[in-house]
């Protein structure tokens, strides 16, 4: 098995990152999973769009780029249907992936086109300095908090659902093992996937809310987790404010978009040949 | 399948259509809007039958990020759009500009500001065209007046995207874009087709950003071992940020600017008409042109010299063929659907008096406005 480090640009460390992030931590994750599946590197593609989340592809070495706030679906969506043979990962953060990003998100998993979306949930702004995001918890503290916030983040992984992914699930960054196995299903599973991962933002989020050590946050993170098998067991007031982690949905009755494109085109050909087409 | 027929009876964006495919286009994204969906419509048709796809997108944003995203992977891409969708592009187009991926973007321009008038032409777009994306940025923007033109400057958008790394805006209205016209298209075999210049060197010495004399970078399909970075944030020339390298960022925003410089004969067309002897020179274009054409044609029966300089390119702005043109005028006459958005460019480079016909009503300028103010002038 090879080390984290054989899949890391040379020269690019150290990573601009504060000290106590959870960022290196899912690339790691994200590393050993595409090493156990031993995905040739050069059919993995990691896209991004703006935000601590999107420095990921700078030191992991494979295809890369770093797109405009909020788009990195959209390019992805045009060039997975350039590259169908690619297996394009999608790195996002909340506030790229779920706030300005969020429209995308939603269309590119009702298509159901093989993107693998990895969204990194700090429930912050954390490159721009701790601005409340949309999944910044009720009553947090942030730079554009300072009260507290007073609205609700929401649960991406339902939206999801309800949107038409075929692959959807939460892990966290103290939960790494379960995080590293939901990875390593979502680049197996073909059709539109999402991970959310939560982690942890000690300088744009634990500083202003009591948990400025990084071991305060994943403490957080394991004590308001409920893994999906456990879940049955509690109340709905119980499980207000928990997040449920683990494997939330696999759906495979519907044609991944680059397939159906690739029909389609049969189709016209067939058609315009003076076929029926069907 | 589309007979071999090279007379054809053809609507303006149908136009775009056929060209965009022989130019060698197999991938669309857009989303719907007046005057602009029919290119939708049959690039939906279109698309599957020569092996590329069409996407249709949430919104502009998304079709614009999708054909570069796209193009990045080896794809000439192409959008279509009006007014309300254009805003929403530009911050990818600005994208484009700085990640130097060839697409192309055509503008089918109505009646703005925001809704505005859908269904009538406009040229409102000219300014946002050259500066609708932050920062300094190189683009070209091609503005046909009929048919046939719109045929062949969507060819001619889709080799200069490709040959000088830029986005291409193909800025029609929607009376080019409507219009139906008897056009002769020229055998697809003699079109001279561009694609983007591909590296040779092998993958460890290969930079992204890094160009030679005619500034434009060479492109490495992301396979066999090429697996390099590409972002939007100031960038050295291997892609990866560089965000305060001053020197850095210097070098690249003069390099981006100088590559459609060094271009500028190559990617200026124009068309004149009654030049010669012109004491008044009506410098349009798009579907004004043809409104000027007329109106110089009735000038001349009553012995006014007039003359016509239609400018197909309009940015960057052919400085140098203005100059040219009219150097000879008493006065210059610049008719346009908008306020009054190109004529200061002109004003410039002529050196004479340069007066404008406007309205932005969704009504075309009529021969007569024009020759009125000629008239009047005179």
């Amino acid at each position: 098995m090879a080390q984290v480090k054989d899949y890391l640009r040379p020269g690019k460390l150290p990573h601009i990152w504060c000290p106590g992030c959870g960022d290196g931590t899912v690339v790691g994750a994200m590393i050993r999973s595409i090493d156990k599946l031993k995905l040739d590197r050069d059919l993995v593609t990691v896209i991004t769009g703006i935000g601590c989340s999107s420095r990921v592809n700078n030191i992991m070495d494979f295809h890369s780029f770093q797109t405009t706030h909020g788009r990195a679906v959209a390019f992805a969506t045009g060039y997975k249907v350039a590259k169908p043979d690619m297996k394009v990962i999608v790195v996002t953060g909340d506030g790229d992936g779920a706030g300005i990003g969020g429209n995308h998100l939603i269309h590119a998993a009702r298509r159901n086109i093989d993107l693998k979306v990895i969204l990194i949930n700090n429930q912050i702004f954390g490159m721009t300095g701790g601005q409340f995001s949309p999944l910044t918890p009720n009553g947090a503290i942030a730079s554009t908090a300072q009260y507290e916030n007073t609205e609700y983040p929401f649960d991406v992984c339902k939206l999801m659902e309800a949107a038409g992914a075929t692959y959807v699930a939460r892990g966290t960054v103290y939960h790494l093992a379960l995080t590293e196995k939901l990875i390593t299903r979502s680049l197996e599973h073909k059709g539109f996937s999402y991970v959310e991962i939560i982690t942890q933002c000690p300088t744009g989020y634990g500083k202003r809310n009591k948990m400025a050590d990084p071991y305060q946050l994943l403490m957080w993170q394991k004590e308001n987790s409920v893994p999906v098998e456990q879940a049955g067991k509690y109340s709905a007031e119980e499980l207000k404010d928990k997040f449920i982690i683990g494997e939330l949905l696999v759906r495979n009755d519907r044609t991944e978009f680059v397939e159906a494109n690739a029909r389609l085109i049969d189709k016209s050909r067939a058609k315009a040949k003076g076929g029926s087409g069907k | 399948m589309i007979k071999e027929n090279r007379v054809r009876f053809m609507q303006g964006n149908e136009a775009v259509v056929e060209a965009g495919i022989i130019a060698g286009v197999r991938f669309f994204a857009g989303y719907p809007i007046t005057p602009a969906s029919e290119i939708a419509e049959l690039m939906s048709i279109r698309m599957p039958q020569v092996g590329g796809s069409y996407l249709q997108m949430e919104d502009e944003l998304a079709s614009m990020a999708a054909i570069v995203g796209a193009s990045m992977g080896g794809l000439k891409s192409m959008t279509a759009t009006s007014g309300p969708g254009f805003s929403l592009m530009q911050e990818n187009i600005g994208f484009a500009s700085m990640v130097e991926i060839p697409c192309v973007i055509v503008n089918v321009m109505r009646v703005g500001p925001a809704s505005g008038m859908p269904t009538h032409p406009a040229q409102g777009d000219v300014m946002q065209a050259r500066w609708g994306t932050h920062g300094d940025h190189p683009v070209v923007v091609l503005c046909p007046a009929n048919v046939k033109e719109a045929f062949d400057l969507t060819i001619e958008a889709v080799n200069i995207s490709e040959l000088v790394r830029v986005p291409v805006i193909l800025l029609s209205d929607a009376t080019v874009g409507h219009i139906r016209e008897r056009v002769e298209l020229p055998d697809p075999a003699s079109i001279a087709l561009i694609n983007r210049k591909m590296t040779t060197l092998p993958p460890e010495q290969y930079k992204p950003f890094a160009a030679g004399e005619d500034c434009v970078p060479e492109f490495a399909d992301r396979s066999n071992g090429y697996r390099y970075h590409m972002c939007s944030n100031m960038h050295n020339e291997w892609g990866f940020p560089a965000d305060s390298g001053h020197e850095i960022a210097d070098k690249l925003i003069r390099r981006l600017d100088k590559k459609v410089d060094l271009f500028q004969d190559r990617v200026t067309f124009y068309n004149t008409y009654e030049t010669e002897d012109a004491e008044f020179m009506i410098v349009a274009y798009g579907s004004v042109a043809r409104s000027a054409k007329d109106a110089v044609k009735l000038l001349r029966k009553e012995n006014i010299r007039a003359g016509l300089l239609q400018l197909q390119t309009i940015w960057p702005f052919p400085t140098a063929v203005v100059k040219q043109f009219c150097v000879g005028a008493k006065t210059v006459i610049v008719p346009e659907m908008n306020m009054g958005q190109l004529i200061s460019e002109v004003r410039l480079a002529a050196g004479c008096e340069a007066v404008g016909v406007n309205r932005a009503d969704g009504m075309a300028i009529s021969p007569q406005e024009i020759i009125e103010k000629v008239k009047a002038v005179k």
